[in-house]
């Protein structure tokens, strides 16, 4: 297994927490000397970078959240002088202006560094091709990713998205490698190729693709794999923190290895702020370990995941976190308990019989109702099959959230069909 | 000796069973036998129709959860203890039946009822040794 770092990568977990906690202390110390906007948070949480004495003391600290950087904007939040950065990027805010985060020249560099550990560590090397089909502008995406392949030697081809002729031109004179593009992009690409007549494997020479930017389903991973011929490997990251590379899988694919040497993640209920179990779901929060332009102390990402405790065998001790399942704002409560639409889908997915489409209706504060479709290919004619099915939701899904749902079997195509974001949960209740 | 059967998921929502049933008469599809099971949300309708594969056709097209399986239909005699004569056998051999239920019946002297086991061989095989009319579809066609 090829490393970039392997040193860093496969740091033993006490040296690499220890590693986590001095950066972290060096971290604290510069955001209150220099951010009037973190000393002000601190000072009202009561509480200094020096009485923070271990890892886990980081519950301490007050979060930061996407509010927070619009108080001083757009250079409030910057450990350094305006003629230290060397880059802005821009994450569209849904409302009002973009957030703003900008880079030192450290910071680019060490931004290319994680992506070239993410590179390597999917087997791509020196002498190959990456045909770089994210858009190049205010958002992180391309210029990261091409930082990083220039880093391991590999020759970037900055296409940019659209002109699907030329992308499909481009990859046939070039004998593109890789391709770093959007779920959705890429599984329009596939279908044109095949329309086209091409056959994938004789006519080009890719291996693998980086997806990112936009949430897909596992479905979709093995279908654009088992269209082209290749391997996809899932790609996290946000503009807050670099953008892609936060998180990255290795050829095992399962779950994305987080560098933990630079984000120190925590998993939170949303809706408290506490930590909850490892393992559980909750709402990823990063703290940057190594940024130097503008650090962010355990910022809210709203992404839904749960870690991974298990050691990979790839041999990398950076801990895992599963695909992003959704945004914490979409979490509800029922008879007192926080439950995420995703949590539910993940059941019913598991379940055989179950068909893609579900829809959870909340009429009261003290009871869910789950309309499910039954698969059609698995329907057997037999009463007994409906009503042992319908048991096993519930039973899987009250012990996984200990609320008992009720539970409508439908037939397939009576609920909306999803159309990208489908509206999964209904809510009658008023308060 | 074995016929097949229509077996339609059916939600427990108004007038689901008459569009099934509609979509069928629209395409001059008869029902010979036919019989509801249900729970208190959801029901699977089956039946005995003259031309199976074409219905299934149809009701998948009108949007319905179809699923064709093997039954068996026998004649008993039309007198009391009939049916259970024919159940002793399979009784006694240890055979359980699924579901059972009644054919449309014009003349009189036998009784048909369609019957769905866990092991229909065994059971095709037990009623012709104990010399039970199993209908071919020839039979039910008939009818």
């Amino acid at each position: 297994m090829p490393f970039w770092n392997k040193e860093i990568e496969t740091l033993e977990r006490k040296k690499l927490r220890e590693l986590q906690f001095e950066r972290l202390q060096k971290t604290l110390r510069k955001v209150y000397q220099k951010v009037p906007h973190y000393k002000t948070k601190f000072n009202q949480a009561k509480i200094k970078p020096s009485d923070i004495k271990n890892l886990e003391d980081i519950y301490k600290l007050p979060f930061t959240t996407k509010e927070d950087l619009y108080v001083d904007y757009p250079f409030g939040l910057l450990t350094v002088s305006i003629d230290k950065l060397i880059r802005l990027h821009t994450s569209s805010g849904t409302t009002g202006k973009p957030k703003a985060i900008f880079f030192s020249k450290k910071d680019i560099n060490n931004s290319a560094e994680l992506i070239a550990r993410c590179l390597v560590m999917t087997g791509a090397q020196r002498g190959e091709i990456l045909q770089n089909s994210m858009t190049y502008g205010l958002f992180t995406g391309a210029f990261v990713m091409h930082y990083g392949a220039e880093k391991v030697g590999i020759l970037v081809i900055p296409a940019g998205p659209g002109n699907t002729e030329r992308q499909i031109n481009l990859m046939r004179d070039f004998g593109t490698n890789m391709l770093h593009i959007t779920p959705s992009y890429a599984l329009y690409l596939a279908s044109v190729i095949y329309d086209k007549g091409f056959d994938p494997k004789r006519d080009f020479k890719l291996k693998r693709a980086y997806l990112g930017a936009e949430p897909y389903s596992e479905e979709t991973r093995r279908k654009i794999e088992n269209m082209l011929g290749i391997d996809i490997y899932n790609c996290y990251g946000l503009t807050e923190m670099n953008g892609p590379g936060v998180g990255f899988e290795c050829p095992y694919k399962s779950g994305l290895h987080i560098w933990e040497d630079n984000f120190l993640m925590e998993i939170i209920n949303p809706e408290t702020g506490e930590p909850v179990p490892e393992g559980e779901i909750g709402e990823l929060v990063l703290t940057t370990l190594n940024r130097e332009a503008m650090p962010l102390i355990r910022y809210r990402t709203r992404d839904l995941t749960r870690v991974i405790p298990e050691p990979c065998s790839c041999g990398r001790t950076h801990r895992r976190i599963t695909r992003i399942l959704g945004r914490s704002d979409d979490m509800f409560i029922v008879k007192g308990v926080n439950i995420f639409p995703q949590q539910i889908e993940q059941i019913l997915m598991s379940i055989k019989g179950v068909a893609q489409n579900y829809q959870i209706v909340l009429e009261s504060y003290d009871e869910m109702t789950i309309k499910v479709e039954i698969d059609r290919e698995l329907f057997d004619g037999k009463i007994e099959r409906l009503v042992k099915l319908k048991e096993e939701i519930i039973d899987k899904i009250r012990s996984a959230t200990m609320v008992k749902p009720k539970v409508e079997l439908l037939e397939p195509g009576t609920l909306p069909v999803s159309e990208g974001k489908a509206k999964r949960v209904i809510d009658n209740r008023t308060i | 000796m074995k016929i097949k059967q229509l077996s339609v998921f059916l939600e427990n929502k108004r007038g689901r069973l008459y569009e099934a049933l509609k979509a069928l008469a629209d395409s001059n599809i008869n029902i010979r036998a036919l019989s509801i099971a249900d729970t208190s949300e959801f029901g699977i309708l089956r039946m005995i129709v003259t031309d199976p594969e074409k219905a299934k056709e149809i009701l998948e097209k009108n949007e319905f959860t179809v699923k064709l399986t093997n039954v068996i239909a026998m004649a008993v005699k039309d007198k009391p203890g009939g049916l259970a004569e024919a159940l002793k056998y399979l009784y006694d051999a240890n055979i359980n039946i699924e579901y059972i239920y009644a054919f449309v019946e014009k003349s009189g002297e036998k009784a048909v009822v369609v019957l769905r086991t866990e092991n229909l061989d065994k059971t095709i095989s037990i009623l012709q040794e104990s010399n039970i009319k199993l209908l071919t579809w020839d039979d039910v066609l008939a009818l």
